[in-house]
């Protein structure tokens, strides 16, 4: 019985696995792969504005609209900040953007922003989206949700949205890094193969 | 292959039936579990909302969700609670938090980590972001995804029109 047992499950789990086929739905409003951006001017937490324009010697830009207060944005702290260190030097600098309203998740307040980047030691922008007018026109819709940029003269283009990889809770479980993998296809010169995917995430807290 | 699938169906078809008996219960499942429930032919309808301890207004809408079954006695509603916990917090965070605030509905923690392999299953205008709520009964039809928090008067306006 229990060797039957143990043959079902492992069949289900077989099933499962050839019944998982992975698609592509682009969803919602905002960029999609292959659209231009609209340059925005955000306050980072030195006070000082960042625009793509003034962003010098890079190839593109990692954009993540990210947060203090959720779990699964703080999960990815490390993995954000580690992407930095990785890529600036290749011309892919993070920049971190918080859309959410403070009156509706208090700890995601500009002064907070400021102390959370200390404690972890930011070494990326860590933006204000104060109007929630970049994450809108973006189509951001959780925490964090990346937006890869490529740059060609003063264009950027979008060349992948999604998560930075396939496992929130552990790490070093993730067996597809799609951030890291859409950056080396662009510095070989060849399309992004997966340009778009979804994962679990807090919403934006919009203001009303 | 057919055969094992309907195998499979029956095998998970029972586990959740089983589970549904007692007044509330919690269990970690893997996608196949889910994925039976979704295909269920019983003339039942089924509110799935996904949420997680950690998300506020989850937690916010949860007792609304939670009274669905007592608001519609009678007609034949099952409220199911998809908890996006990890799994390492099922014991020590989803299971004390369904005690201390007396949950009753039947709750699935989904141990499923890759998302993007079954986000577009339950819906493919799903972001991912939670709180998420999917209102289906396959035997009338109904399949109705909101990506949304809701207030009590929105459910049950929106769960009525939908009962047969």
């Amino acid at each position: 019985m229990k060797l039957f047992t143990k043959k079902i499950i492992a069949g289900c789990s077989a099933l499962a696995l050839t019944l998982t086929v992975m698609s592509f739905t682009p969803s919602g409003t905002g960029y999609q792969v292959g659209d231009t951006i609209k340059d925005f001017s955000l306050k980072n937490i030195d006070g000082k504005n960042v625009s793509l324009t003034g962003l010098k010697n890079n190839k593109g830009a990692i954009v993540i609209f990210t947060c203090n207060h959720c779990p699964f944005s703080v999960a990815y702290e490390d993995r954000i900040i580690a992407l930095h260190n990785k890529y600036q030097s290749m011309g892919f600098p993070v920049i971190a953007i918080n859309p959410n309203d403070a009156a509706k998740a208090p700890d995601d307040s500009y002064p907070k922003m400021k102390e959370r980047a200390k404690q972890k030691n930011f070494t990326f922008p860590y933006l204000h989206d104060a109007t929630q007018e970049t994450a809108k026109a973006f189509g951001a819709a959780r925490t964090p949700h990346v937006f890869l940029l490529t740059r060609e003269g003063d264009t950027y283009k979008v060349v992948y949205i999604g998560a930075i990889d396939n496992n929130t809770d552990e790490p070093e479980a993730a067996t597809q890094k799609y951030v890291e993998t859409a950056i080396a296809e662009v510095l070989d010169g060849k399309p992004v193969t997966t340009n778009f995917t979804k994962a679990i995430g807090c919403t934006i807290k919009w203001k009303m | 292959m057919h055969q094992l699938k309907n195998i499979c169906k029956l095998v998970l078809l029972l586990g959740i039936t089983s589970t549904s008996a007692q007044a509330q219960s919690s269990k970690i499942i893997k996608w196949p579990e889910l994925e039976s429930l979704l295909n269920n032919k019983s003339d039942t309808t089924y509110v799935i909302n996904f949420w997680a301890t950690w998300c506020k207004p989850c937690i916010k809408e949860l007792p609304y969700f939670d009274k669905l079954a007592e608001t519609f006695t009678g007609k034949k509603i099952k409220v199911v609670l998809v908890s996006l916990d990890f799994k390492r917090q099922y014991e020590t965070g989803l299971k004390p938090f369904l005690v201390k605030n007396n949950v009753v509905s039947d709750v699935l923690l989904i141990d499923e980590p890759d998302y993007n392999t079954w986000i577009d299953k339950i819906d493919k205008s799903w972001s991912g972001a939670i709180p998420a709520t999917l209102i289906l009964n396959n035997s009338t039809g109904v399949r109705k995804f909101y990506e949304q928090e809701f207030t009590l008067e929105e459910i049950n306006n929106t769960v009525k029109p939908l009962l047969p």
